[in-house]
């Protein structure tokens, strides 16, 4: 499995991340190398092997329908970068 | 002086009034500012640490006093913290003032402790040296040329140049105990769910745990007290009673069997390491524990495994920082699409977008299965080998990396060589299981090796007494960096 | 050439919990922005969720109720994309196993009956919303409803036409608003829909590229909005073009759809586990525990209605289409047991009351008791049907109970024979024309007589014992005359 420039460029755009077109190629190389290390993978023998997403074997814990929170928004905005009316602003979005 | 002190006599001299928290906190503040070139803190406020201080001290006058109280402790910048930055080591949030505290930040205060800082780390807590915080590396006290491991590095560094008695640190895979064996300190990995998550800003949320980084596995006992425990905020806490682990220490190790893995022996151990790590095992079967070879085969595997796994959950979870509600926001943008994506590429640093685009590949459609559903088998897999090796064993020993601190710089052009240093690190956390490093040597360099202990699930008391019957024997965790005498 | 229409709709229904799915904000409609947010809400770095319980158990009771199979043990997964309304960047949905899987609800159309098939419904979070054309240009976010829970509920492709849809539509707002796991209140977003539309030729197997409208918000909308899709799908394919699969939006005011180019980039999800939260567990305690709960639902009640009640198609239909009507026609006829009469007032003077004040029948100015005791009233001869209405309209002003009103007013019936004697009489006596046209075989002329001794006697005179009386004193005038 090789990784190409548009691979990069897709991913990157995916994840929002803006690459120099002069470092494209370096991150092109780091990621090949990478996934060779994940070639090392394939020699595993994992058939009917459950898949474990999380390490202790426990079920969800199910909380009781209550408001357990203050009214809050003064404080959550105040690190905000930019409150217009008590919105959070982002630039015109046209739908 | 105080500072030589460990979080054990330093409570104990608290607690006979042998000296004041103020007394204490200032001494402890002034090594901080003369080390400064260490750059193991991001953030530190005198002014209100000694007022902490201060009331602590009026406290303790009035007969009101608790486990921690008026001891100074630092805190790795990944806890959110209401008065003082929670950076991450990233300029995506170098002036993010948390609205809210961490529960383990709120424990710590509830227990009388005192922040005296929050320590430098790698940035996100992704990276092995501490060299990819925007707030520039840490040094090792050991070896000013040398990192102090990471993503940790900045508490490890702090408790062994002792600016700071006992510190946190959070591992994911490696970053609490790597640095510690690179700084010559005890350094807990808890089991996964032991300690809360709540506040603890996520790199991989199925791996990470915080924990204590001390001078001995007393502090790391006293420490873990205070922080572990159920929390209605975490899912995935376990509602599980934590043991009295001061009781459990000096319960005699006669008997017990500690696995050594074949594999740990051969491929990439530096020799002196190797050296250390015998003799420390030698040790062990002095105090009357008894060796067993044990097989850990899928480990060769845990590598990819880990960094599948963990960039594809720090992928999702760096996904907030989009410079719309908290931390940083790029200058000039004319639509969303440029807001998103110069906030993102300005705020975090190389490592962490490397890891973002391994992660979103290794997720991304037509790769899941290849990539990261086998990993989570393989995660199967690991964990399955370790619960048969724990039939043949109590406890698995090796080195807890390879080398001993390597030199600022030398790896961080080649990120997987970086990623192979974590090898002995990462398959506890795979598994969710405790493990613990201690100090057991010096290289040529004088620079410490650290020997790792596994236990089985939720058995920290029983690591914590392995290690401190072997510091109860030994001295390598008293020795302090000549520099800080 | 002929063509099929082929529909599949997804309905997100909003759960009517008190606090969010994941954390213990308000979930408060209306309020001022960003009030009902904690820090959970806005996805601050350290913060984690914790599932409502009701939330689960309100996806199990709808499980349940379109005899679904409710997986015992469901998992979270994180579907990521990037949009302002959308604070962590993913959205907590569930993917590979969900809540409920299968089950079905029956519609009627004029074919009859038609089953159409759930594929699936799982449980995931609301995202914020977005306010454009801001003052200082800008758009802004709004996240009181980021993190609501919802089910969303997926048909299979099984209605061929937009009137299937609406059917299947209403039979599970109906459904969800009797199980009290969603307040059905489609302005304000509680119940939104979208829908997946295709067409092919007739007795043709395969489905037609299909595509997904969004934004649809109202009955009157989602099928104006199909109506014009398949229109403009068969428009294009009869000239030769083909049906790009795309989404598209809804645009009411100009009744047509258009496609969402700025959503159209290559979606990829990249959905996986939450690490954050294990799997969901339904144990056999909770599952008894939420059946036990499960009241009787619309068709089975329906069918009771007819059997039990021997109402028609229609009144049961209506009645049974929302709980609270049809709880309070059957507190009605417990009173009273007369379920016609109780069906014709609900129907229609309640209702037609109802709809002027803008109340709902749980805000009804009369309580089921009171209607039921003025339907006896009726029925027991004390009034008229007539004087019943005027009794109605002062128990909606809230002068009292049916018995109050009809004492303090002396609105009783005359059913003292001897009073009624003597008025039949007078009228006989002032009226000779009219008894002699009627004498002559002009019968109509008896409901006038009636009216003159209901006049005499303020209306009160109970009908049926006027008729009675008036009809034997004017045989008997026959007879003699004879």
């Amino acid at each position: 499995m090789s990784i190409t420039k548009y691979d990069v460029e897709h991913i990157a755009n995916l994840a929002r991340i803006r690459i120099d077109t002069a470092d494209i190629e370096q991150y092109t190389l780091d990621l090949a190398r990478i996934l060779e290390l994940f070639q090392q993978m394939d020699s595993m023998d994992v058939k009917d092997k459950e898949p474990l997403a999380h390490p202790q074997d426990i079920e969800l814990r199910l909380r009781n329908d209550e408001v357990t929170e203050p009214e809050m928004r003064q404080k959550l905005q105040s690190v905000a970068p930019s409150i217009h009316q008590g919105l959070y602003s982002v630039p015109q979005i046209i739908e | 002086m105080p500072y030589r002190q460990n979080l054990s006599s330093i409570v104990g001299m608290l607690n006979r009034n042998d000296i004041s928290s103020v007394e204490l906190v200032q001494c402890f503040l002034d090594r901080i500012q003369k080390h400064s070139d260490l750059n193991a803190f991001i953030s530190t406020d005198p002014e209100q640490t000694l007022k902490q201080a201060q009331l602590s001290d009026e406290a303790r006058a009035r007969g009101s006093s608790s486990d921690l109280s008026g001891v100074p402790i630092a805190h790795k910048d990944i806890f959110c913290t209401t008065h003082m930055a929670t950076t991450c080591g990233s300029r995506m949030l170098k002036d993010f003032i948390s609205p809210y505290n961490a529960t383990v930040v709120e424990l710590l205060s509830k227990s009388g402790a005192i922040l005296i800082g929050k320590t430098n780390m790698d940035e996100f807590a992704m990276g092995s040296s501490t060299e990819t915080s925007w707030f520039g590396p840490t040094r090792n006290p050991w070896h000013g040329d040398h990192v102090p491991g990471g993503s940790s590095g900045g508490s490890a560094a702090a408790v062994a140049a002792r600016l700071v008695p006992a510190a946190t640190g959070t591992d994911t895979g490696g970053s609490i105990r790597q640095p510690a064996a690179f700084c010559g300190l005890t350094g807990l990995k808890p089991s996964y769910g032991r300690i809360s998550r709540y506040g603890m800003i996520a790199y991989a949320s199925s791996l990470d745990q915080g924990g204590p980084i001390t001078q001995t596995a007393e502090d790391a006992a006293r420490l873990l007290q205070v922080m572990a425990g159920f929390d209605r905020r975490d899912a995935t806490s376990l509602n599980k009673q934590v043991p009295n682990y001061l009781d459990h220490l000096c319960t005699s190790i006669a008997g017990l069997r500690i696995g050594v893995p074949s594999n740990f022996v051969d491929d990439a151990v530096n020799s002196e390491v190797l050296d250390a790590i015998h003799d420390s095992l030698a040790e062990f079967e002095k105090l009357g524990a008894k060796l067993v070879e044990v097989s850990l085969p899928s480990s060769k595997a845990a590598i990819p495994c880990y960094y599948v796994i963990a960039p594809a959950e720090a992928s999702s979870n760096l996904s907030r920082f989009d410079g719309v509600r908290y931390g940083y926001r790029t200058d000039s943008f004319n639509d969303l699409d440029e807001l998103y994506k110069k906030t993102r590429s300005e705020g975090f640093g190389l490592e962490v977008k490397r890891r973002i685009m391994i992660g979103t590949f290794a997720l991304s459609s037509g790769y899941y299965d290849a990539y990261y559903r086998k990993a989570q088998q393989i995660r199967r897999l690991i964990s399955d080998e370790f619960e048969s090796a724990f039939k043949q064993c109590d406890y698995i020993a090796g080195p807890t990396s390879p080398t001993t601190a390597f030199g600022l710089g030398e790896k961080t052009n080649d990120p997987v060589s970086m990623y192979l240093s974590d090898i002995f690190t990462i398959s506890a956390n795979l598994a969710g299981i405790p493990a613990i490093s201690i100090p057991v040597g010096f290289d040529k360099l004088g620079l410490p090796v650290g020997l790792q202990l596994i236990g089985q699930s939720f058995d920290e008391q029983g690591l914590l007494n392995l290690a401190h019957s072997y510091q109860q024997v030994t001295n390598w965790h008293e020795v302090i960096p000549t520099e800080f005498t | 050439m002929a063509w099929e229409t082929v529909i599949g709709l997804e309905v997100h229904v909003q759960l009517c919990t008190q606090s969010k799915i994941f954390s213990g904000a308000g979930t408060m409609f209306g309020a001022e922005p960003n009030t009902q947010t904690c820090e959970v809400d806005i996805a601050l770095p350290g913060v984690l969720p914790v599932m409502n319980k009701e939330a689960a158990l309100m996806a199990v009771k709808f499980g349940i109720a379109i005899g679904a199979n409710v997986n015992r043990r469901s998992i979270f997964a994180r579907k990521n994309y990037f949009y302002p309304d959308l604070p962590k960047g993913y959205q907590i949905s569930q993917y590979e196993l969900p809540i409920v899987s299968g089950g079905s609800v029956d519609i009627s159309t004029p074919n009859g009956n038609k089953t159409i098939r759930i594929t699936r419904a799982h449980l995931e979070e609301d995202a914020g919303k977005l306010l454009h054309q801001q003052a200082n240009n800008c758009s802004g976010v709004d996240l009181n409803r980021a993190g609501t829970p919802l089910l969303e509920i997926v048909s299979e492709p099984d209605m061929r036409s937009p009137s299937e849809a609406i059917a299947y539509l209403k039979k599970i707002h109906t459904l969800v608003r009797y199980l009290k796991i969603c307040d059905g209140n489609m302005q304000e977003g509680s119940f939104r829909c979208d829908a997946n539309v295709s067409v092919r030729p007739k007795r043709n197997d395969q489905f037609g590229t299909r595509c997904e409208i969004k934004n649809l918000n109202s009955f009157r909308n989602i099928e104006k909005s199909i109506n014009f899709e398949v229109k403009r799908h068969i428009d294009v394919l009869k000239a030769g073009g083909n049906i790009a699969q795309e989404t598209r939006l809804y645009d009411a005011n100009n009744d047509l759809t258009r496609s969402m180019r700025s959503k159209e980039e290559a979606h990829d999800y990249r959905y996986f586990p939450d690490p954050d939260l294990p799997p969901l567990v339904i144990s056999d305690d909770l599952f008894s525990e939420t059946q036990a709960l499960i009241p009787e639902l619309p068709d089975h009640r329906y069918k009771r209605f007819i059997s039990s009640y021997h109402l028609n198609e229609k009144d049961a239909e209506f009645l049974t289409s929302d709980r609270e009507i049809a709880d309070y026609f059957e507190q009605v006829v417990s009173i009273c047991s007369d379920s016609r009469k109780s069906a014709n007032w609900i129907t229609g003077e309640l209702l037609h009351r109802l709809n002027q004040n803008g109340l709902d029948i749980k805000n009804s100015k009369i309580a089921p008791p009171m209607l039921g005791e003025l339907i006896q009233k009726i029925n027991d001869g004390t009034i008229s049907g007539k004087i019943a209405k005027d009794v109605f309209d002062e128990m909606w002003r809230g002068e009292g109970d049916a018995n109050s009103i009809i004492e303090t007013n002396n609105l009783g019936q005359i059913s003292n024979t001897d009073i009624v004697d003597d008025a039949i009489d007078k009228v006989i006596e002032n009226h000779a024309t009219q008894v002699q046209q009627y004498l002559d075989g002009q019968s109509k002329v008896f409901g006038f007589l009636v009216g003159k001794v209901m006049q005499a006697t303020a209306g009160k005179a109970n009908p049926q014992l006027v008729n009675q009386i008036l009809k034997t004193k004017l045989t008997r005038k026959h007879e003699i005359s004879d």
